[in-house]
This record gives structure tokens, sequence and C-alpha cells, in this order.
């Protein structure tokens, strides 16, 4: 029913194509591969937020809403997303199919025109970004990473992650930290924004009812221009198989409910290893469904939460576990994860456990390519890890994949970091 | 089952009711892998106080939220670990007006179907899984007293409204949970989850009269009469309180403007009064108005911005909300902007491509199985058919807009209601 082609279109610009017809809706994506650093990972989250505010001919918000509109209400919103310690910065669109269009007037090569136009011909003064835009998009951003504090469960994580890999460039918040966005100049962000788009590999995704071939085209004429002065590898993400220590954080706020997370390392499984799969199954039959140990111990036998769950980090080698408890509840519940780890340890399953975690598993893959957005965020994954692998076939290896090899990746989890969100008295 | 066609928008949706009162609607998606059910009750948060068996009956907040909870409880164990053994995905939600329970999956579908339609008619509540849910849900709702935005939507509602009891907590509190009893489950079992308060809604590759046939088999066949509601007293057209304040742990002011509106009446008249209140909101406030632009352009909104319409029995409004460094600003400017909208009328052009822009939108979000079957559920207790929005789109005019605005975007009728940052955060 659907095809994925990807072919070059330039020099380190690739398209990622899914030919089918059953969506309502086109989605177009463009985005640039770029180490994260520290020092730049504000400036390049800043970038696509500054191009969304207007280009050569639709120089303000609202001339680009205007334009937005007669495309039937299609979206280019700015995107930032962490991939490993890959930084993914560029635009996401969605726009109504051409098939469903009231006049039968075509949507998507517009819309491609529009993005590309985002991309490559901001509106600019005096040679650089517009002052005015920079100063409130850096205020936006800067507000933006403080926001993160808004959503306490969320939070607690970020904040595991930042403590258990301060030394590695994946401690970094993919929007980068609020110190470094104060120095930003109109002139250093358009420096900056010129070396990505000379030096990055740009993905470029689509998905919808135009053949191919015909998105190959539209999308060469609107990637005209693009600068490509080569160092369009992707760097590799640092992978940290064990920890040495177990490190203990406790932080306090003004909350209600104390929000427990703990960081494990993989022993250096990634979604590059052979022992990914069963990776993924032992993640599900500890705490990634709603038949794993953590849902059915820590909430329903214990009730002493209403979310206790484990996820992966796939480019990283981390595992990660996120629950919210209350304050005096904390030691009982993290003693409780670590005993339902050592059960998965010593294999101790029912058969239902191991059928659960492995159709669960297999069906959520499985019905990535329903999805237009599921599907974009794969593949845009994928290239940036250099893995060519569908959805399809990860779901047939977690099917295929043996349950002493799930037991022997649980063996070689090690925690590294618990971090403890608590309330601000007592 | 009965085939209607919605050409334009390129779907179709087959209906039928059977004998005990339920109705069912499939909507064929060929070429999907997944396919998704949704089994609802026209039962929510808002529904405490209600008549049984000829007496009245109030019911604790939180009653049914709980009641889903424990629905999944069945004699033989869990119907969660069931569904997801199977490799579904079910999960459950309660809202103020409707309690639904849904699977999506790729396998075994007929078998999670039966599954699903089991579990959700057949009550199976003992006080000790009560208790025991009791120190689930108090985490709930506690990470609830965490969110922001769940507070403040909440704290717009409690302004916006006297009596309604949509400004009540879905969830309920600590202290309200704990009145429940199995007792208390199984009266509001009986009193709404009767196949005639029910409706059942499918998408994917899947036989629709296989879905029909499955239902009659495993639903009671006969149903009982609606059980009679009470909402309270008739709500003022004023906002019952202009402001509401709370402080939290936030980095910056998070607020909700609502606007409280004439709610409309069940049948084809609920849908223009919810499209018409989009657009109203996209004119007045929306990301292509002039308003959003200067508002964005001064710092005073950014892309956390949202708004639309709800409409429940008895109470409407429209709202907007998100992060603001002077919400009290940001209302000021709003009710200056319909002020002069009123004035001056709405530009017709900007009319035509809101409209374009609006039908894209939402023809966009029939992708969604979850969106289609959760629509027409809600539809179906309003008393329209979601998927004739098209015409009604079409039906409506720059003047129903500018009605809209003129009767609901007045001071009198809004509440702003901010959660504020705790000094050093």
């Amino acid at each position: 029913m659907s095809t994925v082609t990807r072919n070059q279109l330039m020099p380190g610009v690739f398209l990622t194509s899914i030919h089918t017809p059953k969506f309502k809706s086109s989605m177009l994506s463009m985005t640039l591969l770029t180490p994260l650093r520290k020092e730049t990972a504000a400036v390049n989250a800043l970038i696509p937020f500054l191009l969304r505010r207007g280009s050569e001919s639709h120089p303000d918000m609202q001339s680009l809403a205007a334009a937005l509109d007669q495309l039937y209400g299609g979206s280019i919103e700015p995107a930032v997303r962490k991939r490993g310690e890959t930084q993914c910065v560029g635009f996401v669109g969605s726009f109504l199919d051409d098939a469903y269009a009231l006049d039968r007037s075509r949507v998507l090569e517009p819309a491609a025109g529009l993005m590309g136009e985002l991309l490559l011909r901001p509106y600019t003064q005096e040679g650089a970004f517009c002052p005015e835009y920079t100063q409130q998009e850096k205020a936006n951003l800067a507000d933006r990473i403080r926001a993160e504090i808004n959503d306490k469960r969320q939070y607690a994580v970020s904040r595991l992650v930042e403590e258990m890999c301060a030394g590695e460039p994946y401690g970094v918040g993919r929007m980068g930290r609020e110190e470094d966005v104060e120095p930003i100049t109109p002139q250093s962000a358009w420096e900056q924004y010129q070396a990505l788009l000379a030096h990055s590999r740009l993905e470029v995704y689509y998905c919808g009812s135009t053949q191919p071939q015909e998105v190959g085209r539209i999308l060469e004429k609107v990637l005209k221009g693009l600068p490509r002065e080569g160092g369009y590898e992707v760097g590799e993400t640092i992978v940290t198989p064990l920890a040495l220590q177990i490190r203990q954080v406790t932080e306090s706020l003004d909350v209600a409910q104390g929000k427990l997370t703990m960081g494990f390392r993989t022993g250096g499984i990634t979604m590059a290893d052979s022992r990914y799969p069963a990776l993924i199954l032992c993640n599900a039959l500890f705490g990634g469904t709603t038949t794993a140990k953590l849902f059915l111990n820590v909430r329903e036998r214990l009730s002493l939460c209403y979310y206790a769950s484990s996820s992966l980090d796939r480019y990283k080698g981390v595992m990660l576990v996120s629950s919210g408890v209350e304050f005096a509840d904390k030691q009982r519940a993290e003693d409780e994860i670590l005993a339902q780890l050592e059960a998965c340890r010593r294999g101790e399953f029912e058969p239902w456990e191991v059928d659960g975690a492995r159709s669960y598993t297999a069906s959520s893959l499985m019905t990535i390519p329903d999805s237009q957005s599921r599907q974009e965020d794969w593949w845009m994954s994928q290239t940036a890890a250099g893995l060519a692998q569908s959805p399809q076939e990860l779901a047939q290896a977690v099917k295929d994949v043996a349950l002493e090899d799930a037991v022997a990746v649980a063996k070689g989890l090690s925690l590294d970091t618990v971090y403890f969100l608590k309330g601000a008295e007592g | 089952m009965e085939e209607q066609q919605y050409e334009q928008v390129g779907e179709s949706l087959f209906h039928t009711v059977l004998d005990n009162g339920l109705h069912i609607y499939v909507a064929p998606k060929p070429g999907f892998q997944k396919s998704y059910a949704f089994f609802a009750t026209n039962y929510g948060g808002m529904d405490m106080r209600f008549q049984l068996d000829g007496k009245w009956l109030n019911t604790p907040a939180g009653v049914a939220h709980f009641l889903e909870h424990k629905t999944f409880d069945t004699k033989e164990g869990n119907a969660l670990q069931d569904l997801a053994a199977n490799g579904a995905s079910p999960n459950a939600f309660t809202s103020t007006s409707m309690t639904g329970y849904y699977f999506e999956g790729t396998d075994k579908f007929e078998e999670n179907l039966r599954i699903l339609l089991s579990f959700v008619s057949i009550p199976y509540y003992t006080q000790e899984s009560v208790d025991k849910e009791q120190g689930i849900i108090g985490q709930e709702i506690r990470m609830g007293d965490d969110e922001p935005d769940t507070q403040v939507f909440y704290g717009m509602l409690e302004g916006l409204y006297a009596h309604s009891p949509i400004q009540v907590n879905i969830a309920g509190t600590v202290e309200s949970i704990a009145q429940i009893t199995a007792d208390t489950l199984n009266l509001c079992h009986k009193a709404f989850y009767d196949p005639g308060n029910m409706v059942l809604c499918v998408a994917g590759d899947v036989e629709p009269e296989r879905v029909a046939a499955i239902a009659r088999e495993i639903l009671p066949a006969q149903g009982h009469p609606r059980v009679e509601r009470d909402y309270g007293e008739a709500e003022a057209p004023q906002a019952h309180k202009g402001d509401w304040e709370k402080v939290m742990a936030v980095s910056t002011p998070i607020f909700q403007l609502g606007f409280k509106d004439t709610p409309p009446e069940k049948g084809a008249g609920w849908l223009k009064w919810e499209l018409t209140g989009n657009l109203a909101c996209e004119a007045l406030l929306g990301t292509s108005s002039p308003l959003y632009a200067k508002l964005y352009g001064e710092g005073l909104v950014n892309e956390s911005f949202g708004y639309g319409s709800e409409a429940y029995p008895g109470a409407a409004f429209l709202c907007a909300g998100g992060e603001s460094r002077d919400p009290a600003a940001v209302r000021n400017a709003v009710l200056a902007e319909a002020e002069r909208l009123c004035r001056e009328g709405l530009d017709e052009a900007l009319f035509q491509r809101l409209k374009k822009a609006a039908y894209g939108y939402t023809v966009r979000s029939l992708n969604s199985f979850e969106n289609i079957c959760v629509s027409q559920a809600m539809a179906h207790f309003n008393g329209y058919e979601y998927l004739t929005f098209p015409q009604c789109f079409a039906a409506i005019t720059k003047a129903d807009v500018e009605e809209c605005i003129r009767r609901a975007v007045t001071r009198e009728r809004s509440t702003l209601a901010v959660i504020r940052p705790k000094e050093g955060v």
C-alpha cells in the first residue's frame, strides 16, 4: 500500500519519500542535522523560530499566516529535536492532500515552496536577521527553556538526564542553556545559520499521494540555491556502557507529589546493536507496558503511584524510569522498582507477560506507518543514526528474539543516577 | 448496516441501532494496519445528581472517573491486561460529559472487541479493589495538583459558573473519592452503562456487519429508559466571578481567559455553535488574526497560546490561554479587539480564508481514528453527525461569527484565571 524511497537530491541532501493514498494530508519536513554542543545548542534552537518569523516575500507573521490559510490551513512549525548527540533543527509541515482541495487547486507545490523560502530566504535587515525579531525570539527561547519547570513530570526526567550525563554532550537539553541565549546577536545568529546551511546534512521527508519522482522534482526546485560546502557527516553519539557508581540527587520545589526518576546504562546497547530487539523486549517486560512488572507491582499491587514506567533512549544506550509518588514513599518505590528489575534478571516471567510484551511492542511498531508524524520521526531518527531499518523489520526482530536474550540484557543494566524531586517544606 | 457516503472528505460511515438502543458507527479504513474501537457512555464528571428508580441521588465528585478505573476489573482478572496480552493498546478516559473505553491494535480485532464490550457492560466491583484504587487515583489527583494547565482551566470554569457541575474536577478530590464504595459504583453503572445510553464507534479495515453481530451477541438484549440528570440552577449569562488566581512553582504566569456563551440546543445547531465558536476565536485572536500578530510582537503571548470553544449540557464557552508576562493586558486587548470587530465588522477576505483554513484543518484531523470515533461519539450524544461538517462550514456566514463575538466576548461574560509564579522560582 505504501512504498518508501530514498534518494540524494544534492550533495548532503536526502529525500525520504513515502507514497501512499491513505491519508487526508501530506507531511513534509526539512531537518538540518548538527552535532549537539552546549556552546551552539541555544543558537541552533533559535534559528528555526527566527526563520519562521518572516521571509523575503512574506516578511511578517500575518502575511505568513495568510499564505498558510490559503493553503487550506497548512501548518509549518519550527522543530528542534535531540537524537542522541545530534541536534536536529528545521521545519515540520502538514498540508491538506491535493486530493481533497475544494477547487482542485494544488497544495503541495506552493507549500513546499513556502517551506523552502522560510529555510533559505529569510527576512533580513542590513545583511543579517532582523534585530526586532531576534530580540523577541531570544526572549521566547529563554522563556521556553525556563518553562520546562512547569511540567514537573518531564522536568524530573530532564534533570535526571542532565545529572547523569553532566560530562557528556547528551546532558545538554535540546533547546540549549538559558545563559547562552542572551549573548546572541542578529549577526552571530546569521553566521551560525549560514554555517548550518553550508555544512549540515539536510534530511527531507515527504509522505502523501504525490509520486516520488514528482516530489523530487518539486524539492530540487525549492532547494535550489542551498549553499553546499562539505562536511555533512553526522557525528557519533558517545555511549557509556556501565555506571561506575550510583549517584543520588534530591532537589526540592513547591510540588504536591514527589517525582522519582532513575537512569540506567544499557551495557552499551543502542539501536545499532544486534541486541537492540532484546533490549526493547526487556524494557517492555520491565516497565514499558500495562502488563509490565512496574505497572503491575508498583501501581496495581502496592498502589504507590498512578504512573511508573520505563523508556529507552535508543541512541544513547540509556533506560529511564519515571514515577510520581508521595514524598514519604520514595524509598519504598525505589526499592520495589529495583526488586522488579531483579525479578527480570532472574527471568521470572509468566508466559502471558512475555507474549503481551512481545505482541504489544510489535503492534506498536507495526502501526507507525499508519501515522504520518510517527513515520516522519522514525525515518528522520533512523537516518540521523545512519540506519535504514523499517518499523516492520524491527517488529519482526522483536517477535523473533529469545526471552533468554532479554534476560541477559536485563543483567547488563546498571543503575547510574536516582533523581528525586520533593516538596519545598519538610 | 446502512452506509452513508461523505464524498467530499473521502469517508463513509456505516450505522445501525440495536434493539437494546445501542447505536453503532463503523468507518472503513482500507490500507491501514491498525483498527480502533471506542465504546462510550454519555456519562461524565458533571453527572453527579440523577434519578434512578424514582429516587434522586447525589454522588461524590470523581465517581465517573473512579468507575472508569474499576470497570477494567473482571471476575477472571483485569481486562486491561487481557487486551494488552493480545498486543492491543487499551485505555480509557473520563471527560466532563463522557466516559470512553478503547483499544487500538493490529491483530485479533474480533477477540479484542468481545473483551471490550464484555468488561464495560458487566460490572464487577469489590470493596477490596475499591479501597486499593483510592491510593492510585489519589496519586493521579496529586499529579493534577502539580499541573498548572489543569489548575488554571478549572480556575476559569470556577470563575465562569456559579452552579454548573462542569467546574468540578473530573477526578474529584482525595476527600470526595474517599466516600466512594462498591455500592456507589454498582449504582452508577446501572444508571449509565445501559446500551441505550452508549455508543460504539469503530475505525479500521474491518467488516461492519461483524461489529454489529458481535455487539448483539455480547450485550444485553434489552435497554432501559434514560435516567434524568440535574445540573443545578440555570446559569446567569454573566460570569460568576471575573478573576481567579493561584500561586504555583511556574516560570511565568499561565492564564486561561474564558467567555461564557448561551449553550446550544442538541441537534445540528450544536455543531454549528462549535464551528462558529472556533471561527470566532480564529477571527478575534487566532494565529492569523491581526490581534495575535500584535500580542506576539509585544511579547504578550508565545507559541504556547491556544484557543477553542466547548459546549456541554447547560454550559458553553469560548476560551484562550497559554503563557503570558501580563495576562490582564491580553484580556484588555481581546476585549478592545472584540469591540472593534463589532463596530467595523469582520474583514470579508479574512473570513473567507479562515473558513478555508478551518475546513482543511478539520479534514486533516480525519487521519486520526481516535478523532473520528471520539468526535462521532460526542456528535451522537449531542444529536448530529460529525462528518456533516463541510456542509455546516459552508452555511456559516460572516454575520454568524460577528454575532457570536458580540454576544459572548464582553467583560461581564469573561473570567481571567491566572497561575502566578511563586517568588524565587
